[in-house]
């Protein structure tokens, strides 16, 4: 007979040793945020804005960064704006020459995070009128303190289109006037 | 390479940002552009080392757009630190930019920034705090949070909406950070949920989110506050137009996606909490405009939990339902998302998934790849009895003009689902040779034997499949695998192809020169395989005597690759030879009809078709081991007997010693297999243990190891493998040995290989086998992967370092 069939071979289900910390991917997964990055890339592979939200080596920003564009540039016209990458949802758009490309969770909403890079785009148009690429390029900062007044930390921090417009006006206004009366608008710290 | 003068630019005054944008974009070439920055960075540097001069800002920020660019920029670190705690806002605003941009909490200098930090998030302007929070969310390090949590918990409380909604996702990162000061934030977060603001709402509903996912206390804390939140979706639902949250008619469905997503966490597995959101649940699915993408994206989350909770049926249904409409969208994406979340479900819910099957088999159709992709996964998994014949219809049409990526998965697939479901054993095979005629290139080696077995158990069927084989091999030899299959019937079934009465089958009058011609068409091309060209040149020796006219051309054949190159080949052609010569008494029973091969479970099937060359001995030594007269080889393939009739139960009592040599057409090496064995373990001295890989599929292989303990004991060490990207469970070994061989299986590791081979599982074996016999084991390896078993046998001949 086979000895197969033996008490010896009969495995029992044993539960799965701990496996240890998840490596592989490169710090990606050590944080659960909605969005893990957020990248602008011109159709040529020029990167115009990089911002991430979990702590990554810088090396390995750089790889993601290849990837995205590999994968991103690489897709047919009327393809779906979804890639499965890793253990992330990637979710891409087009607008004129400017690739908007998130790095998602596996369990967010895909079509939501279109919609957020949609009213990146929408908030970039309002503060730069008929926004393109050169805007971008040329006051990169810009792009960055609108996109930090609408996600915060991987997550959408302020869901109204005025109030957002409102605080970067206020902002540039502080600016604008502390440059022309150096201190005076500036209290001291409160320290 | 451009080298410029440092000293020289050193004195020039700084560029304005905007211009040296230009100069940049303006380099024609990489080495140009290299030097404008050299330049440029040599100036920001020197800058930096002066004294405030009022461009502070600018030269940080024409630092921090080279460093996007992708050039080192951490000279830029300390710069920042001072621009920080600046008391211009100008200042700090590009310091902490910058911050956030090159410093991450592994970097030293981060540690410098949190007294400023701390400042800054007490400050009387709005605007400087909100940096501080901005910052610390986005690269706060472990002892920051810890340092600062106190202060953003005030912060939730006793502010304003503007702050209070910026501390609420520092909140979250702090939690995410250091899962302990969650406690400290609950409070305040549950005080929260009755503000107004939407900003500072959808920060809480985050925050709440983040508390309950990691602690089960939390969870059962915030599940008294569903009926708020409900009251809340409710709100935004059935609310007039609100011109600040309205993205095209839908109020603000950021926040009511983050809602839905809390409430999924909170019903989950609970009973009251589920039935206290079914109503909303309805509305929102009902009520929700489903035109553009922003209605889908609540609807999809809505689907989602309604899903995930313990909904009542009706309401299950009609997130199905959803679904189902996403299938039929023009929008490639939500045709995506429907079929992901279909995938999820078609366990749990088969029934309610299938009634959409003919549009998830339509999605095989599309354009796209990852489209194409989930509906194949997704259609393999609504097959069932009832489907089968039009199911396989689209499957066989989609494998035809499928991307090369799947077109594995799909035939390994459609093979599963014959075997599962054919509905008669014809329709089954006809099944298999269509696949193996349009995708022969992408099937599992089991593919042939397991084929041969069901032509054999198929007796009725012997006519037609031969016929249809004969024609397959006739318009196409490229296929190794059908026509492996195609050599194999012929030569056993090419009495009944000659005599050309097939009712199932167009009549085509088959001269015996046609079918000799065929054969030795696979001989002699260089598209067929040495396996390949084995099995043609036995199948043309069985034809010996099967046919009556030609078999002087037999003869011929085979004497012509007794001089073969190839190794395999010759030893095949002599040992043809010397049954048509010496043996020849004996011919007619070695080649007679093969017995039926019993099937157990796994399609097992006895010996190897796919004689292995044995390329390491040389050949005049396996010539003169094949001389070994026929009776002794008798002997030999006794014990193989031993181990044959013992898995495979054949009550029929051993057939004639000559007969027993059926093995050897197939093409098993035993018996010489077992002496080049013998010489070489001979030859060389004992190598050190290395892992044989003994099955591979679709990315889990399993090897094994060898060890001699003594004269008759060996330990085999079987170790399991995931390579792929899906989780594989309840892995399972069994393991089988001749008769006179003691086996002991010690308990596995685990049974679990985690994607991405992050894990494995090991099992170790102890034989002992103390009358010396030929040692063979066979082992059935089974788990689970994406929702399906797998179950397959494997047999090891031959144990390195033994």
């Amino acid at each position: 007979m086979i000895s197969g069939k033996s008490n010896n071979v009969s495995i029992s289900s044993q539960l799965l040793m701990s496996l240890g910390p998840h490596s592989d991917c490169g710090c990606v997964r050590s944080q659960r945020t909605m969005i893990h990055f957020i990248l602008l890339f011109s159709r040529q592979g020029k990167l115009r804005l990089q911002k991430w939200y979990t702590t990554i080596a810088d090396r390995e920003k750089k790889k993601v960064i290849r990837d995205m564009l590999m994968l991103v540039l690489a897709r047919p016209p009327r393809s779906s704006n979804f890639i499965q990458w890793r253990d992330l949802k990637i979710v891409y758009k087009r607008y004129a020459s400017l690739y908007f490309c998130a790095g998602l969770e596996n369990q967010d909403n895909e079509l939501l995070a279109l919609e957020v890079l949609h009213r990146y785009v929408e908030l970039l148009d309002k503060y730069f009128g008929n926004v393109c690429e050169l805007d971008i390029i040329f006051n990169f900062e810009k792009a960055y303190f609108i996109l930090d007044e609408f996600l915060m930390g991987g997550e959408v921090l302020e869901t109204s289109k005025v109030a957002v417009g409102g605080c970067l006006e206020d902002a540039d206004t502080l600016q604008e006037v502390q440059k022309n009366t150096m201190d005076e608008y500036m209290n001291k710290p409160a320290y | 390479m451009l080298q410029h003068s440092y000293t020289h630019t050193a004195m020039s005054p700084s560029v304005p940002l905007q211009e040296m944008i230009r100069a940049i974009r303006s380099a024609r070439t990489q080495c140009e552009e290299r030097g404008v920055i050299q330049r440029e960075c040599a100036a920001i540097r020197a800058q930096f080392r002066q004294a405030d001069n009022g461009g502070r800002s600018h030269n940080l920020a024409k630092l921090l757009y080279v460093h996007m660019l992708g050039y080192p920029a951490h000279f830029g670190q300390m710069e920042c630190v001072r621009m920080i705690a600046s008391s211009r806002y100008s200042e700090k605003r590009v310091g902490y930019l910058g911050a956030m941009m090159l410093l991450d909490e592994k970097q030293d200098a981060s540690l410098l920034i949190t007294n400023s930090i701390k400042n800054d998030l007490s400050h009387s302007n709005q605007y400087v705090q909100s940096l501080a929070l901005c910052t610390l969310a986005c690269m706060g390090s472990a002892e920051m949070c810890r340092d600062l949590a106190p202060e953003i918990d005030r912060l939730l409380r006793a502010s304003n909406s503007y702050i209070k909604k910026k501390a609420a996702l520092c909140a979250v990162h702090i939690v995410r950070k250091v899962h302990e000061l969650g406690e400290l934030f609950a409070p305040a977060a549950r005080s929260l949920l009755s503000e107004k603001n939407h900003g500072v709402l959808h920060g809480a509903v985050v925050l709440i989110t983040e508390l309950c996912e990691r602690s089960s206390e939390s969870l059962e804390r915030f599940r008294k506050t569903v009926p708020d939140l409900v009251q809340i979706m409710k709100g935004l639902v059935i609310s007039g137009y609100s011109p600040e949250h309205d993205v095209a008619g839908i109020s603000d469905p950021f926040l009511q996606v983050r809602l839905l997503r809390l409430l999924r966490i909170l019903g989950r597995n609970n009973e009251t909490a589920s039935d206290a959101m079914n109503d909303l649940l309805a509305q929102v699915a009902t009520n929700t405009d489903s035109t553009k993408t922003v209605g889908n994206a609540v609807l999809y989350e809505t689907v989602l939990t309604v899903l995930d909770i313990k909904s009542e049926s009706g309401l299950r249904v009609l997130a199905v339902n959803i679904l189902g409409r996403f299938l039929l969208n023009n929008d490639r994406n939500i045709r995506y998302i429907a079929m992901t979340s279909l995938q999820k479900i078609v366990g749990t819910d088969h029934n309610a998934v299938q009634r959409h099957r003919g549009t998830i088999v339509d999605c095989l159709k599309d354009q796209d790849a990852s489209v194409k992709r989930r509906a194949l996964d997704l259609s393999l998994a609504l097959v069932s009895a009832s489907n089968i014949r039009s199911m396989m219809k689209e499957l066989l049409l989609f494998l035809s003009s499928c991307p090369p990526e799947l077109r594995s998965q799909a035939a390994n697939g459609i093979f599963t689902a014959a075997e599962r479901y054919a509905p008669s054993k014809r329709w089954h095979i006809d099944t298999i040779l269509h696949v193996l005629i349009t995708a022969g290139g992408d099937v599992r080696d089991e593919t042939v034997p397991n084929l041969i077995q069901l032509i054999t158990n198929t007796s009725e069927l012997h006519c037609y499949t031969v016929h249809k084989l004969y024609r397959a091999l006739l318009s196409d030899i490229s296929q190794q695998s059908l026509v492996q299959v195609a050599c194999w019937c012929i030569g056993e079934y090419g009495d009944l192809l000659l005599r050309g009465d097939c009712q199932e089958v167009e009549p085509m009058q088959v001269c015996e020169d046609d079918v000799l011609d065929a054969l030795e068409t696979v001989l002699q091309s260089h598209m067929s395989s040495t396996a390949t060209r084995g099995f043609a040149l036995t199948a043309t020796m069985k034809l010996s005597t099967r046919i009556t006219d030609n078999v002087d051309r037999i003869r011929s054949i085979v004497s012509i690759y007794g001089s073969c190159i190839d190794l395999e080949l010759q030893q095949r052609a002599v040992e043809y030879n010397a049954l048509f010569k010496k043996y020849d008494h004996m011919r007619a029973a070695v080649l007679e009809r093969m017995p039926v091969i019993e099937r157990n479970s796994s399609g097992l099937i006895n010996g190897d078709p796919t004689g292995e060359p044995v390329k390491e001995v040389q050949p005049s030594k396996v010539k003169t081991e094949v001389s070994l007269p026929l009776p002794q080889a008798a002997d030999q393939t006794c014990d193989l007997l031993d181990l044959l009739s013992s898995s495979e139960q054949q009550p029929q009592s051993p057939p004639a010693a000559g007969s027993s040599i059926l093995t050897q057409p197939l093409g098993t090496d035993c018996s010489a297999g077992r002496d080049l064995l013998d010489l070489l373990g001979g030859l060389e001295p004992t190598p050190p243990p290395t892992a044989v890989t003994v099955y591979e599929k679709d990315g889990v292989t399993l090897t094994i190891v060898c060890e001699k303990q003594s004269d008759s004991a060996m330990t085999v060490t079987l170790t399991g493998f995931n390579s792929s990207d899906c989780d594989v469970s309840s892995f399972t070994l069994q393991a089988a040995v001749p008769k006179s061989v003691q086996l002991h299986m010690k308990a596995p590791s685990g049974d679990s290989l985690p994607a991405g081979g992050a894990a494995k599982v090991t099992q170790v074996v102890l034989l002992n086998n103390p009358n010396k016999v030929n040692l063979k084991m066979r082992i059935r390896v089974s788990y689970s992967c994406r929702g399906s078993t797998v179950q397959e046998t494997v047999q090891v001949d031959s144990f390195p370092g033994l």
